[in-house]
C-alpha cells in the first residue's frame, strides 16, 4: 500500500518511454558528424603552441605537399567573409569585445588557438598534414591564471550584472552573529560525448547545407547567413541529435564558420571534427570564479545582511557575464542584501554557460555559507532556511507564481533519512568510514519565451508537430509527443514530433530550462487550435474525439493543420516564477585517505506539472551526478607559465563514472503552474544540477568537521 | 600520425630481427602505444604485431621452487580472471583489477602493460618541455603540474611515475621478466626491469631495443591468505593511482613471518619497501605495529608544490593496505 502512494515511484513508473530511445540504443540515431556526403573533405587544424603574440612566419609548403591535401588556410590566404566586413578593422572588435574570428590577422589571443586549417581528402591525411605545419611566433607575456589578474576585474556593462543593493548590506557586520568564507570553483570543461562537428555542402554559389552540433539550428542559420551575407532560407541546418552539449552548443563557435568558408574554396562538401583536446579550448567552458559570501543573523537565525560577491573569468577579446549572484537577491528572506559580479580577463578563450552556469557557481557559495552559519548557530541547516524562507520575492515584492520549496525540503528530509545525521560533525563512524549528511538547494528562473509550431492531422491519422527546435539528449521530443498527447487526446503512438531543421517554424536554441514551457505551450495551443479547427469542420456538435481519418476522407480532404505562435501572456509579468530543487546526499569518507563515496542522493524538484516523468527522472539523474562530478572531480588545469591546459583529455579531466554514483533518488512536488504557461510545466534543466555541489560539500563537512571551499573536493583536500 | 609499415610475423626470431632495425617498435593490444602515436610522442617507422606469437598461456611450473608463468600476450582481464591467478596470486588478480576499465583491460596485455609509458602531461604534449619525450629540453613538470608525480628516486631531470597497477603486485610478488633477443633468452628480475631516471629518463626500462618480452614469471608463496591492492584515486574506477599499495604478509600466530611490500604512483618504478618489510617481520599483525612503520617507510621522500599531499597520503594508504592484508580493517 505505502509503496503505491510514494510519489517518486509512480512519477517515473508512469509515463511514456524516450521516443528516440530505440534509435540511440541502436545506432540508428543520426550525428552530425555522421552526415557524410559523397566527395567529402576533411578539415583537421594546427593549433597555436603560444598564449599571446603574433604570427612571424608560417611554413605550409611540407603539408600543402603531403598526400592528399586540398588546400591549406590561414590567416594569409583566407578570404574574407563579406559580413565580417563592417566597414572597421576586422581584428579589433568593438569595444566590450566580440567573438574571435579565425583567420583575419596574425595575432594569437590563446593557447590552442587554431592557426592553420588543413583540408585533404581524408581525415588521417589532413591530422598528418597538419602536424607539418611550423609555425614561428613573436611572442608577448600573458596570464592565463584569473586570481593573477583580479586588479583588472571590472564591472560588465549591462543591466542584469550591476551592483544590487536593497537596505543597508553592510548590516550583517553588525550582527549577533557573523560569517565571511570565500569560495572558489575551477574552470570546469562541459566534455560532452559528442565532440564538435559540423558538415558543410554548398549546393550553390549562395546556398548551403549545414549539418552542426548545436543546441540551435535557427541561430545556426543566422550566424552563416550574417558571416556569408547569405539570405537565411539560403542556409539550411540539420541538427536531428545532439550527444550532450550542457551548454557548448549555444553559439557558433568560429571554426564553423571556418569550415563553411572552406567547404567553398575546395568547392567540395566538409567535415570537421574538434579533437577532445579541442573541446577544452575552443568552446567554452565554466569561468573559473573567485566568491565572497558576508552573512550576519540574530542568534535566532534570522539573516540580518548578506553580501555575495563573484569574479568570473572572461577573455581578453569578449565578455561574458552569467548570474553567479543572482540567487543571493531572492533566495532568501533577509532585508539588506548586497551583490556585486566583476570579470577580469585572462588571455583564454572566452567562457560560455555551462549547465546550470553563474547559478551552480553561486549557489556552491551561497549554500555553502548558509550551512556554515547554521553551524555557528547550532542550528539544524533546514530550520535555518526555515526560518529564513521568502513568501514572497524580497528582490522585487512581487508574488511567487508557485513555490514549494517547504515542501520539497520536508520530502527529501523525510526521504534521505535526515533524522539520521550527526548535529556534530565528525561523530557518525560506519565500517571505519566516517559518514555524513548535507543539503543544498537550487534556484533557476522559470522562463518562457516564443515558439511557433505546425500541427498537421496526416490522412493516416498521424498528428505531425514541426518547429525548429533541437533536442540535446533532455527528452524534449520525448515531452513535447506527452504534451500533445495530453493536449490532442490521443495516445502517443499517434504523433510525430520533428524538430532540428532551421526550416521548420521558429523555435528558440535550447537552453536555460526554457524550452519544455516555450515549445510545450506552442504545441499545446497548437493541438488545441487543430482540434478546433477539426471542430469546426465537422459542425457544431461534433464528437470530442471524431474519426480524424474519417473526416479528413469524408471532407476530401489530404490532411489539416494549423500554425500557432505562442508567446508567454503579460499576466505573467506580476508574478516572480522560479523552480527550485532540493539537493540531499549522504557521504562516507575515508578517514585516512581522505577518499569520498557519494552513497546516497535525494533530490527533489519544484518544477511545476511533469510533462513527461520518465524524461524527467533522467533529467535530474544526469543534473544530480553533473554536479557529484562539480563536487568531486572537475576541474580544468591549466599551466599557467605556459598557458596550456595539461589534462585536456578524459583520462586527466575526470566526470564521475558509474563506480562513483549510488542509486539517485528523485522526487517530483509535481504541482502545476499556470502562470508560467498552460500546461503548468516549470523547466527543470539547471535546477537538477544548482545547489547539488554545496550539498555535498556541507555532507562532507558534516562527516568530517572539514570545510573545504574550493572545489573540486579531491582526497587530497580531506586527508587526515 | 605519420605514415608507418605494418607487420605481423609468426615467428619469435622475425620479431627478433625486424627490431634490430631501429624506429621499430613492438605493438600488442596497442592501447598505448597508438594513443602515443596520435599524440606525437611516439612516432616508429614500423610497427610490428606480436599477436601471433603464441604466448598467452598462463601455467603453473615444477621446479626447484614453484612458478607461475604468464604469456606476455595474456590479456590483462584473461590473468585477472583466471581461477589460478585468484587463488594463487590474489593480489595479482586485485591490481589488474583495479587498473583502467573493462574494455581496456579486454585489450591490453602482460607486455604492453609493463612497457606502457607515464601520464605525465608534459610527457604527453609535444608543445612542452620533457627530458623523457625531448631529452635536453627540459622537466615541465618539476615547477609545474605535479601533483601526481614522484616523491621517491627521481631525479632533477624528471619527476614522472610508472603508470601501471599490475607491475606494483608484481614488484611485490618478486617476479621475474624473461626475454628474448639477439643474443637469446635472459630473466631480469622485476626489481632491476624498470629503471629510476637519473641522467636518462628516457629509459624507462632495462630491456635492450632488440628483446622482447615473452613471459612473467611469479614464484609460489605463502601470500594468498593475506594480500590486498589498494588503490587511491580522484574516482572510484578509471582513474590514474594518485598512490598504490600492494601488500603481501605470511601472518602464522597473530605474527609476520614474512611481509612484501611495493607502491605505485611515487616513483618511476613499482616502489619496493624493503626496509619496511624487514621492521614487520616478527612482530604482531596488528594496527599498532603498521601504524608505526609508517616513518620509516617515508625515509628519503621528497616532495614538491603540488604532491606534498603524498607525504602524508602515502603512509596512510600502506597502513590501510596492511591492515586490510591482516584483515583487522
Ligand atoms: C584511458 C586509460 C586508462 C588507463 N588506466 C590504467 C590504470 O588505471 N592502471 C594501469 O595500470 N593502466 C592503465 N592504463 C594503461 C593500460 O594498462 C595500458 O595501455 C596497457 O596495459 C598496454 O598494453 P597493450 O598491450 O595495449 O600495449 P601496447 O600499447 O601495444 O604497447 C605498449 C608498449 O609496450 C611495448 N610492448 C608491448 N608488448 C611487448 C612485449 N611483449 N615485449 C616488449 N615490448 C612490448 C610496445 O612496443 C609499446 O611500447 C590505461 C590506459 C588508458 C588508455
Amino acid at each position: 500500500m505505502k509503496q503505491q502512494q510514494d510519489p517518486n515511484k509512480a512519477a517515473y513508473t508512469e509515463g511514456i518511454s524516450r521516443v528516440d530511445g530505440r534509435l540511440k540504443v541502436t545506432g540508428a540515431a543520426k550525428y552530425s558528424a555522421e552526415y557524410n556526403q559523397g566527395n567529402m573533405a576533411y578539415a583537421v587544424f594546427a593549433n597555436s603552441t603560444i598564449t599571446k603574440g603574433t604570427i612571424k612566419a608560417i611554413d605550409t609548403k611540407a603539408a600543402e605537399r603531403a598526400p592528399g591535401v586540398l588546400k591549406v588556410i590561414t590567416y594569409q590566404n583566407a578570404p574574407e567573409l563579406p559580413g565580417y566586413q563592417t566597414g572597421k578593422d576586422p581584428s579589433k572588435p568593438p569595444a566590450g569585445g566580440g567573438p574571435l574570428r579565425l583567420f583575419v590577422d596574425n595575432t594569437v589571443k590563446y593557447n590552442g588557438q587554431p592557426v592553420a586549417m588543413v583540408v585533404a581528402d581524408s581525415f588521417e591525411r589532413a591530422t598528418y598534414a597538419a602536424s607539418l605545419i611550423k609555425a614561428t611566433y613573436a611572442e608577448e607575456s600573458f596570464q592565463t591564471d584569473v586570481t593573477k589578474n583580479l586588479d583588472k576585474a571590472r564591472r560588465p556593462g549591462g543591466v542584469r550584472t550591476e551592483d544590487y543593493k536593497r537596505g543597508n548590506p553592510d548590516e550583517w557586520k553588525n550582527a549577533e552573529v557573523k560569517f565571511e568564507a570565500e569560495y572558489v570553483v575551477p574552470i570546469e570543461v562541459h566534455n560532452p560525448m559528442e565532440l564538435h562537428a559540423i558538415i558543410a555542402n554548398w549546393t550553390a554559389d549562395d546556398k548551403v547545407e549545414v549539418y552542426a552540433k548545436t543546441q540551435g539550428v535557427k541561430s545556426t542559420q543566422n550566424a552563416i547567413a550574417q558571416a556569408f551575407k547569405l539570405p537565411k532560407e539560403n542556409v539550411q541546418v540539420t541538427t536531428k541529435f545532439v550527444g550532450g552539449a550542457f551548454g557548448n552548443a549555444l553559439r557558433t563557435w568560429p571554426h564553423e564558420t571556418a569550415a563553411v568558408m572552406a567547404a567553398k574554396l575546395v568547392k567540395r562538401p566538409l567535415k570537421l571534427v574538434l579533437t577532445r583536446e579541442m573541446q577544452f579550448n575552443s568552446v567554452g567552458y565554466r569561468p573559473h570564479t573567485l566568491q565572497k559570501i558576508s552573512i550576519g543573523a540574530t542568534k535566532d537565525g534570522k539573516l540580518t545582511g548578506l553580501i555575495h560577491e563573484a569574479t568570473g573569468q572572461t577573455s581578453s577579446f569578449e565578455e561574458f557575464t552569467e548570474g553567479t549572484v543572482n540567487m543571493s537577491r531572492f533566495m532568501y528572506a533577509c532585508p539588506n542584501v548586497g551583490t556585486i559580479y566583476k570579470v577580469a580577463p585572462t588571455d583564454t578563450n572566452t567562457p560560455t554557460w555551462m549547465r546550470g552556469p553563474g547559478e551552480a557557481t553561486g549557489a556552491f557559495a551561497l549554500e555553502s555559507a548558509i550551512d556554515e552559519l547554521a553551524h555557528q548557530l547550532d542550528m539544524d541547516p533546514i530550520e535555518l532556511r526555515l526560518r529564513n524562507y521568502a513568501e514572497t520575492d524580497p528582490e522585487n515584492g512581487k508574488p511567487f507564481s508557485t513555490k514549494f520549496l517547504k515542501e520539497a525540503y520536508e520530502m527529501g528530509a523525510d526521504k534521505i533519512g535526515w533524522k539520521n545525521r550527526p548535529s556534530k560533525p565528525g561523530t557518525l563512524k560506519e565500517d571505519g568510514w566516517l559518514v555524513g549528511y548535507g543539503m543544498g538547494s537550487g534556484v533557476f528562473g522559470a522562463h518562457r519565451g516564443s515558439a511557433t509550431v505546425k500541427a498537421t492531422m496526416q490522412a493516416n491519422g498521424t498528428l505531425l508537430l514541426q518547429t525548429a527546435v533541437t533536442d540535446i539528449g533532455v527528452g524534449t521530443g520525448t515531452a513535447m509527443t506527452a504534451i500533445a498527447s495530453e493536449a490532442f487526446g490521443i495516445p502517443s503512438e499517434r504523433i510525430k514530433f520533428e524538430l532540428g531543421d532551421s526550416s521548420l517554424p521558429p523555435s528558440p536554441t535550447q537552453g536555460g530550462s526554457a524550452i519544455t514551457a516555450t515549445v510545450g505551450s506552442a504545441v499545446h495551443d497548437a493541438c488545441l487550435a487543430l482540434k478546433e479547427k477539426f471542430q469546426q469542420l465537422i459542425g457544431n456538435g461534433g464528437a470530442d474525439q471524431p474519426d480524424y481519418v474519417k473526416v479528413l476522407k469524408d471532407k476530401g480532404l489530404p490532411q489539416l493543420d494549423v500554425t500557432i505562435t505562442s508567446s508567454p501572456s503579460s499576466e505573467a509579468r506580476k508574478y516572480s516564477s522560479y523552480s527550485y530543487s532540493v539537493h540531499f546526499v549522504q557521504v562516507k569518507v575515508h578517514p585516512a585517505t581522505g577518499v569520498t563515496r557519494v552513497t546516497k542522493v535525494v533530490s527533489v524538484a519544484d518544477s511545476g506539472k511533469i510533462a513527461s516523468p520518465k524524461t524527467a527522472r533522467s533529467q535530474i539523474v544526469g543534473g544530480a551526478i553533473g554536479g557529484i562530478g562539480m563536487a568531486l572531480m572537475e576541474e580544468g588545469v591549466i599551466d599557467h607559465r605556459y598557458g596550456r591546459y595539461v589534462n585536456a583529455d578524459l583520462a586527466g579531466y575526470h566526470v564521475p563514472v558509474h563506480a562513483d554514483i549510488p542509486q539517485i533518488d528523485t522526487i517530483f512536488v509535481n504541482k502545476p503552474d499556470f502562470v508560467v504557461d498552460p500546461m503548468g510545466v516549470k523547466g527543470m534543466g539547471e535546477i537538477a544540477l544548482i545547489g547539488m555541489s554545496a550539498a555535498v560539500a556541507n555532507a562532507i563537512f558534516n562527516a568530517t568537521g572539514k570545510r573545504v571551499r574550493e572545489l573540486p573536493i579531491t582526497p587530497d583536500k580531506l586527508m587526515a | 600520425m605519420k605514415q608507418f609499415q605494418y607487420v605481423r610475423p609468426t615467428s619469435q626470431q622475425s620479431v627478433i630481427d625486424a627490431l634490430t632495425k631501429p624506429g621499430t617498435k613492438i605493438i600488442a593490444g596497442g592501447s598505448n602505444l597508438v594513443d602515443l602515436m596520435k599524440h606525437g610522442v611516439m612516432s616508429p617507422d614500423k610497427l610490428v604485431d606480436i599477436n601471433k606469437l603464441p604466448l598467452r598461456d598462463i601455467s603453473s611450473i615444477m621446479g626447484n621452487v614453484r612458478t607461475i608463468a604468464i604469456g606476455a600476450l595474456a590479456l590483462n582481464s584473461q590473468v585477472a580472471e583466471h581461477a589460478m591467478i585468484k587463488e594463487r596470486l590474489p593480489l595479482l588478480s586485485q591490481a589488474l583489477n583495479a587498473g583502467a576499465s573493462a574494455q581496456l583491460r579486454n585489450m591490453a596485455t602482460v607486455g604492453g602493460n609493463l612497457m606502457q609509458r607515464t601520464r605525465c602531461p608534459y610527457f604527453y604534449d609535444t608543445a612542452l618541455p620533457c627530458n623523457k619525450r625531448n631529452p635536453g629540453s627540459g622537466c615541465g613538470a618539476l615547477e609545474g603540474f605535479n601533483r601526481m608525480h614522484a616523491i621517491f628516486g627521481q631525479s632533477e631531470k624528471c619527476i614522472a611515475v610508472h603508470p601501471s597497477d599490475m607491475a606494483v603486485a608484481l614488484a611485490a610478488l618478486d617476479a621475474t621478466v624473461e626475454v628474448v633477443g639477439k643474443k637469446g633468452r635472459r630473466y631480469i628480475a622485476f626489481k632491476d626491469f624498470h629503471r629510476l631516471p637519473g641522467d636518462h629518463p628516457e629509459l624507462d626500462n632495462t630491456l635492450a631495443k632488440d628483446e622482447l618480452i615473452t613471459n612473467v614469471i611469479v614464484p609460489e608463496n605463502n601470500f594468498a591468505k593475506n594480500s590486498y591492492y589498494l588503490k587511491v584515486r580522484d574516482r572510484a574506477s578509471y582513474a590514474f593511482a594518485l598512490v598504490s599499495a600492494a601488500v603481501a604478509l605470511d601472518i602464522d600466530n597473530g605474527r609476520i613471518q614474512d611481509a612484501r611490500i611495493a607502491m605505485g604512483g611515487v616513483a618511476h618504478k613499482p616502489w619496493r619497501f624493503y626496509e619496511v618489510e624487514k621492521a614487520l617481520k616478527g612482530k604482531p599483525a596488528s594496527t599498532e605495529t603498521f601504524e608505526q612503520i609508517g616513518e620509516l617507510a617515508m625515509q628519503g621522500a621528497k616532495a614538491y608544490k603540488e604532491n606534498a599531499f603524498k607525504l602524508k597520503l602515502t603512509p596512510a594508504t600502506l597502513v590501510e593496505a596492511l591492515k586490510h592484508a591482516a584483515r583487522i580493517a
